[in-house]
């Protein structure tokens, strides 16, 4: 499923609403998961999921191809973890 | 500056505030967008949402654990994992930011 599918699902279960405001409301949702990321919050989002961000730091690298060291910069990197109820989920027919 | 955590809440905050639908309406489509995610998700399907990044479905196959207490070896039984891959856009806006809060780590 991409995002316009996922739109018109939900717009097809409220024909009351426009098209154009369920995009709207899927993107309000998305950049707000991105803007707290971006200020380096989490998102927790029970049953589903949190998102996070990971710092790594600095560390001197390698090309795998010629061996030179490269320095590479610290970085933040998004991070999810799967919540409890969809790990759950995902795993109905067979326990554990 | 603490990390502040957000919530389904603030989700729903931001979803009233920029479209014209009542608080108890905002909530209800919040939970619906996550619906219908989590039942694609369950069918074993791809959610690809495009600058963001997808939500994929790994299979794992059975292998062997331990515990990691009393040193027992105990199989792990073969499940389903799903696993979030940020898109390049993401990743940029995250790093972009970073320039202007100190991070601990």
């Amino acid at each position: 499923m991409i995002k316009s599918e996922l739109v018109q699902h939900i717009a097809t279960q409220n024909p009351h609403l426009y098209q154009r405001d369920v995009e709207n409301i899927v993107n309000a949702i998305l950049n707000e998961i991105v803007a707290a990321l971006a200020r380096g919050d989490r998102v927790e989002l029970r049953g589903f999921g949190a998102f996070s961000v990971k710092h790594r730091p600095a560390r001197t690298g390698r090309n795998p191809r010629t061996g030179a060291h490269v320095s590479v910069e610290k970085k933040s990197v998004p991070f999810f973890k799967t919540g409890k109820e969809m790990r759950e989920r995902l795993n109905k027919d067979s326990p554990g | 500056m603490p990390a502040q955590t957000i919530t389904r809440a603030d989700l729903c905050e931001a979803v009233y505030q920029k479209v014209g639908l009542s608080r108890t309406e905002s909530a209800a489509l919040v939970e619906l967008v996550l619906k219908e995610i989590t039942d694609c998700l369950e069918r074993g399907e791809t959610v690809k949402l495009s600058s963001f990044g997808s939500f994929v479905i790994r299979k794992k196959g059975e292998r062997i654990g331990r515990n990691p207490k009393t040193g027992k070896e105990v199989p792990i039984s073969p499940r389903r994992v799903m696993v979030f891959k940020p898109s390049a856009i993401l990743k940029q806006r995250i790093n972009s930011a970073e320039g202007h809060s100190g991070d601990q780590s």
